[in-house]
């Protein structure tokens, strides 16, 4: 079956909005007080590929039912997908100058009857790829052919609700649903390695009957390849892209630090991590990634 | 501003200590490390456990957002992350107390007692297994974490769940009385917390049963009957109404399942009006369970505070217990409105 995707945006332009998506990450949690930083930075050139350039949506019909759907399950990086939504069009993007404020539409996890674009609300971990196998199922009831992503965290994928859902849609040959496992290496008390083992991943997904990649989550060619492979592989059955990723990427301070899943910069640390930012990624200092 | 974003960032309050490469005194990073005096529970069930090798602690992604991390850096053997992994961890905590072991588990309350609340019926309370299930950060303490991260519904849920003892943590002295206590209660427990920086109610640490409320301020106009985070705004209120010649007395009913049936009689009683507070939703809670009592009694003028039953609104936690009335203000003015139907 072919489907019309997105964009075909430039790899400069998809450089530009994983800055844009850090940077109002920065500007929102200072608003809040607030925010997580690193969380959001680990999945930046993901977000930014699915939304510029891969995802079939049109922002002027939000409720168009042949969209591809989009459950950010790790709901806590909501800050980088808000701003997102706003430069697509879904909203005003002034609105999102109320964030976490009193009656405002957009608090720290997504709330799906207050934000226009946001396909599920999110918050407690584990929901989301049973979300999407409903979604991926409707769809197949519905005859739509819309494609249902999930962006998992790698600690959420303690949650046992995450290997129902993994099950079923290997069971179900959910060919429609493709999720994104952001595999920054740590949740908050630790390495993911540490406190509960994920790996081997790919073997873990290919034994439910899915299709596995496993790619440089920061590398935006490679994402694309990703994407496109998704096409190809037309199998029959649920595909997952294993991203591996730095939490915190794009901030040196941050990469790979435990002290960084909730944070607030003010001030001079503020206009320090823009500026650090605005220079765009560097290479990883060898240190933090150990 | 300043102060609602000061209040926000301490949501996991960051710790400055060794954070030198931030150089605004206001900026803040991380889960807690130390700083947060209020929150005890770590630090008592590392104190009980020195005497007593029954107690085993476990908690799920959260050991430093409720600072269990203190009695596993005292006792890590006989401590258990299960990562993000809630019904696991409960059930978990069953097998171990059918072993002989009291495990105390510990997570956000949305998730301890709400996602976990199958897991508590029937593998700890049915069995009557020795389980203490902890909720911290409970009612909407997470403030713009929203709804997902809030427990309006625990009490509720809970409550109607035979050969549970359900029990509210009102400050740090008083956790730590529940916690002492807790550990020869016969059968499983669940024990609700605030998010660890919690207005002081009790100087010391008082002496407490699992089946008597706390009367901490007599009063002959009306009974204010609150738990948790409402005890301290009910207090302040009574001092509120006292300047107009208004008494009230002030009862910490932290025993929400059993309730102290003797002391909602006597406030029917005494006070003739009955005002219940507390940070759940209005259905089920505290009110509820008062109310139930009253059935039995002679009326009097009662009225139930807390959340409507309305998902709440985003916003910083100090933000919404005023938009609620569920602080010093929002009591008063809640009191003199019930006082109004009395005359
Ligand atoms: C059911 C549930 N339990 C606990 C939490 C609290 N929590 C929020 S983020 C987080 C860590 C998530 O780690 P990971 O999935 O690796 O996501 P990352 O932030 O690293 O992208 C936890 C435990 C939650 N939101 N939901
Ligand atoms: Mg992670």
């Amino acid at each position: 079956m072919t489907r019309t995707t997105g964009g075909n945006v430039s790899h400069e332009v998809l450089e530009d909005r994983a800055k844009f998506i850090r940077k109002e990450t920065v500007r929102l949690s200072r608003i809040a007080g607030a925010g997580h930083y690193s969380s959001t930075f680990s999945c930046a050139e993901l977000l930014a590929s699915l939304y510029y350039d891969q995802m079939r949506i049109e922002p002027t019909q939000p409720g168009w039912p042949e969209r591809d759907r989009f459950v950010m399950s790790k709901g806590h990086a909501a800050i980088g997908l808000y701003p997102v939504l706003a430069d697509l069009g879904y909203y005003d993007p002034s609105e999102l100058d109320t964030y976490t404020r009193l009656g405002s539409n957009f608090g720290d996890h997504p709330d799906m009857k207050k934000g226009r674009g946001l396909d599920f609300s999110s918050g407690s971990l584990g929901h989301g790829l049973s979300v999407g196998v409903g979604m991926a199922l409707a769809g197949r009831m519905q005859s739509h052919d819309f494609r249902t992503y999930v962006m998992l965290g790698d600690g959420e994928l303690s949650e046992g609700q995450i290997w129902e859902a993994v099950n079923s849609a290997g069971h179900f040959k959910l060919r429609n649903l493709v999720v994104l496992v952001d595999v920054n290496g740590l949740s908050i008390d630790g390495h993911t390695e540490d406190v509960m083992s994920i790996e081997p991943l790919g073997d873990r997904f290919a034994a439910f009957g899915w299709d596995v990649q496993r790619i440089d989550g920061h590398d935006l060619t490679a994402i694309r390849h990703a994407f496109a492979a998704l096409e190809r592989a037309d199998s029959g059955k649920p595909q997952v892209i294993i991203a591996d990723t730095v939490k915190g990427r794009g901030v040196a301070r941050m990469e790979m630090s435990l002290d960084w899943h909730v944070g607030n910069l003010v001030g001079e640390d503020y206009d320090d991590v823009m500026a650090e930012l605005d220079a765009g990624l560097k290479p990883i200092e060898p240190e933090a990634t150990q | 501003m300043t102060t609602e974003m000061q209040d926000e960032s301490e949501i996991f309050r960051g710790t400055t200590t060794g954070a030198t490469q931030l150089r605004d005194k206001r900026s803040v990073r991380g889960t807690p490390k130390a700083g947060m005096p209020a929150f005890v529970l770590g630090e008592e069930l590392a104190d009980l456990a020195e005497t007593d090798p029954r107690i085993v602690v476990g908690t799920a992604d959260l050991a430093s957002a409720n600072r269990t991390n203190d009695f596993r850096d005292r006792h890590p053997h006989r401590f258990v992350n299960f990562s993000i992994a809630e019904k696991n961890m409960i059930t978990a905590a069953a097998g171990m107390a059918s072993c002989g072991l009291i495990p105390y588990v510990a997570t956000f309350a949305s998730f301890s007692a709400i996602l976990g609340a199958e897991q508590i019926r029937t593998d700890c309370a049915y069995p009557r297994m020795n389980v203490r299930v902890l909720g911290s950060h409970s009612g909407m303490s997470m403030g713009f974490y929203g709804s997902s991260h809030h427990a309006l519904e625990d009490l509720a849920m809970l409550r109607c769940i035979a050969d549970l003892k359900v029990v509210c943590a009102t400050d740090a002295n008083h956790l730590r009385a529940v916690l002492r206590a807790s550990v020869e209660h016969p059968g499983a427990m669940y024990i609700r917390l605030g998010r660890g920086r919690d207005p002081v109610v009790y100087d010391t640490v008082p002496d407490i049963s699992f089946d008597r409320a706390i009367r901490l301020r007599e009063g002959q106009d009306l009974t204010i009957i609150a738990c948790g985070s409402q005890v301290r705004a009910a207090l302040d209120a009574a001092n509120e109404l006292q300047q107009d010649g208004i008494s009230a007395r002030v009862v910490d009913m932290f025993t929400i399942d059993t309730i102290d049936a003797d002391e909602v009689r006597s406030a029917a009683e005494d006070t003739g009006a009955i005002l219940t507070v507390e940070e759940h939703n209005i259905t089920g809670g505290l009110g509820s369970a008062v109310a139930e009592v009253l059935l039995d009694l002679p009326r009097v003028p009662f009225r139930k505070h807390g959340v409507p039953d309305k998902f709440v609104e985003v916003g910083p936690p100090a933000a919404l217990y005023a938009h609620y009335r569920l602080d010093k203000a929002g009591v008063t003015e809640v009191a003199r409105e019930l006082l109004a139907r009395k005359a």
